[in-house]
């Protein structure tokens, strides 16, 4: 695969910034996983393809809408009816699932190279990630391994909770340093730390 | 005003798309019958009340959707999925005149 290059590359300075003489509220974090994945279900395929994540990733998505998992190397979930995203550190990943899914099932697009995962972790997540989506970010309404769907103006956002105070927002790469210098500056007043 | 998305739950306004009239019904391609294309490009009920909407979750799972909104209250009685769900239209303007 070629070589992929961050868009985050020019500004991603790690160190703590903003407020953090009391520590810092939130981590920032690029992960950079090497496969992002999407996968659209015809009608009627959706049990399929999730049998089809299951076998090639061993990642059982549980039913329901927005549903998902995450494993610290493997993460999936649902983002839209019948649609899925597969995100795995290998980078191989895309080549298994269009063996594993027919096309009278589904369809496999690789978006590793479209996409910008973004990492934010640590106890004021979901405060600073609330001031830029109009969605419940309480761990009842938005379970852990779970996925969602929105947008912050023009930028969309698949967003899955990793972990509790845990979030990995998944942004269309040409928007990422834009959404990279929005997400520092409304991390500022809680003080947070690039890695 | 929010919109429960049958996928995502209810969302803020501003993730949603308005794509027209829900009573319109669009004549065959080929169709030469201008009444029936007159109808579908001008004719609009306009009710002061429930009204037949189509909406795009566009900032969210980007399914067409199929509302009822309350166009005095804002009210939203319905929301379904556009696909596998036929339309419940009112009559049109001219055919409730007929
Ligand atoms: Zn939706």
């Amino acid at each position: 695969m070629a070589e992929r290059l961050s868009p985050l590359e020019p500004v991603l300075r790690p160190g703590s910034r903003g407020q953090f003489e009391n520590g810092v509220g939130v981590v920032l974090s690029e992960i950079a996983p090497g496969s992002i994945i999407q996968l659209a279900a015809w009608p009627g395929q959706e049990k399929a393809i999730i049998a089809a994540i299951k076998k090639v990733t061993g990642l059982a998505l549980p039913d329901g809408a927005g549903g998902g998992v995450a494993n610290g190397q493997k993460a999936a979930f649902g983002f839209a009816p019948a649609k899925f995203i597969v995100v795995d550190e290998a980078e191989s990943i895309s080549e298994a699932l269009t063996k594993a899914v027919s096309p009278e099932v589904g369809t496999v697009t690789d978006l590793s190279h479209g996409r910008t995962a973004i990492r934010i972790s640590g106890a004021k997540a979901a405060w600073v990630l609330a001031k830029f989506f109009a969605i419940d970010f309480s761990l009842v309404a938005f379970p852990v391994g779970a996925g969602r769907s929105t947008v912050h103006h023009d930028i969309f956002a698949q967003i899955q909770r990793s972990a509790p105070d845990q979030f990995d927002v998944y942004v269309f790469r040409s928007f990422a340093r834009s959404f990279w210098h929005a997400l520092c500056r409304a991390s500022e007043e809680v003080g947070y730390e690039v890695r | 005003m929010l919109i429960t998305c049958p996928y995502c739950g209810p969302r803020d306004v501003s993730e949603f798309t308005y794509q027209g009239d829900g009573n319109r019904e669009r004549p065959a391609p080929a169709s030469q019958n201008l009444d029936a294309w007159n109808e579908y490009v001008y004719d609009r009920l306009n009710p002061a009340g429930d009204h037949n909407e189509v909406w795009q979750h566009s900032g969210g799972c980007r399914s067409h959707l199929r509302v009822v909104r309350n166009t005095l209250t804002h009210e939203i009685s319905s929301v379904v999925f556009a696909r596998g769900h036929v339309p419940h239209r009112s009559p049109s303007r001219r055919g409730a005149k007929a």
